[in-house]
């Protein structure tokens, strides 16, 4: 089961803003171009890929929070 | 001899050691951010200690190679892989043409420095190649690299295999000890707030780039009240337009310290508390958003001492890599 991992660190959103939905839900199908959330750093938003393709099975840490490059941030079943 | 960029990375540039001369006008010095890395790359591999490396930073670029070439990578830890293959930091290492550097997720610190032996030929603008996005200065048309650029590479020197000594470098902290020399308008908080500045964790806001360096997690700073000068602002941070250094410390709203760094304008109207000495300059340039740091109240003296004890360590290494 593929893990979608950060890029870098910053602090990891759900969502394209937030009053908007999440960029994927429990279920959703996963393409690698898909963007599945954003990272945000150095006052950029940096959108994170899925680069695997599967069903979506989560995310793996809650909305706004600081992520270290390499964490684990979803998981693509 | 060129180096294709086939992904730039989140936002490397081309640094070099700097344009010093034009702050007066409003022009940063610029440079890299870790000025210590940067020169301890070019050691490696020979060449001028001030010559244009790529500054990385988060995230590494991935290179091809358009011949055959040394390449020393200092810094941030940072996997580095040639043609997938593992090469480990602040070590020359050959490449061949058609080869292809790439980089793992990183570990720790937050700009690598990737220099070529000969150094990244682009053209100089008011004495240096560094790259100053903010005023499309330097580098390669003054902004980050791109996918598809084209890097020239000067005329190498003599390259043999050369690694420094992790002992030598400095040792790391946790949390950070970022020392602080008092400034100027340092009397306008009270007491209570100059004290909690040192007593409390800050923490690097993810806002921190090459301009300034925001920290928060600390209590706002009470100020001594006062009538506002004229020509200053109404907030009590506010203070008739002053000059700030590299290193100091600016507290819009009296909220979250910014330490201004390479890229940072020279003057501005918020007061500022004091400033981060030279010596630990290059340690802010590898902090991660969310590390925790501590400030630390030193006087001139020490702020001199560690000044000399920075250039001290740096001999050694300068002995150690142009003996070897």
């Amino acid at each position: 089961m593929p893990d979608i991992q950060s890029p870098l660190p910053g602090t990891f959103y759900h969502a394209p803003s937030p009053d908007s939905e999440p960029f994927k839900k429990q279920g959703d199908q996963v393409s690698p171009e898909d963007t599945i959330g954003l990272i945000e750093v150095m006052k950029t938003f940096i959108e994170v890929k899925a680069e695997v393709s599967g069903t979506f099975e989560g995310f793996s840490v809650a909305d706004a929070t600081p992520v270290q490059a390499g964490d684990i941030l979803a998981k693509v079943g | 001899m060129a180096i294709k960029v086939r992904k730039p990375g989140l936002s490397t540039s081309i640094q070099d050691l700097g344009r010093p001369g034009y702050f007066h006008l409003g022009i940063p010095e610029g440079g890299a951010m870790d000025r210590f890395a940067l020169r301890a790359a070019n050691m490696l591999l020979g060449n001028d200690e001030g010559a244009a490396c790529l500054e990385a930073v988060f995230m590494g670029p991935e290179l091809e190679f358009e011949a055959d070439t040394w390449v020393a990578v200092t810094g941030a830890t940072m996997p580095i892989l040639l043609d997938g293959e593992p090469r480990e930091g602040w070590t020359a290492f050959p490449v061949s043409k058609g080869q292809v550097l790439s980089f793992g997720f990183l570990k720790e610190g937050a700009r690598i420095y990737i220099a070529f032996a000969g150094g990244i030929d682009t053209p100089m603008h008011l004495g240096s190649r560094s790259t100053y996005v903010i005023g499309a200065l330097g580098g390669l048309d003054g902004r980050p690299i791109a996918a598809g650029d084209t890097l020239p590479i000067g005329t190498p020197g003599k390259v043999s295999e050369r690694k420094l000594d992790r002992a030598l470098l400095r040792p790391s902290q946790n949390p950070v000890e970022l020392r602080v020399l008092p400034g100027l308008y340092w009397d306008r908080i009270t007491e209570a707030s100059q004290e909690r500045f040192f007593a409390e964790d800050w923490t690097v806001a993810p806002e921190a780039d090459r301009m300034g360096y925001r920290f928060r997690g600390g209590s706002p700073m009470e100020f001594v009240p006062r009538e506002q000068p004229f020509g200053a602002g109404s907030d009590p941070s506010n203070i008739v337009d002053g000059c700030y250094s590299y290193g100091s410390i600016q507290v819009p709203g009296g909220t979250e310290p910014i330490v201004l760094h390479r890229d940072a304008v020279s003057g501005g109207g918020y007061f500022t508390i004091g400033a981060v000495i030279s010596a630990d300059m290059d340690l802010i340039g590898q902090l991660q958003p969310n590390t925790k740091v501590r400030f630390v109240k030193v006087d001139m003296e020490t702020a001199l001492d560690a000044r000399k004890e920075r250039k001290k360590r740096l001999q050694t290494i300068r002995d150690a890599l142009t003996t070897a």
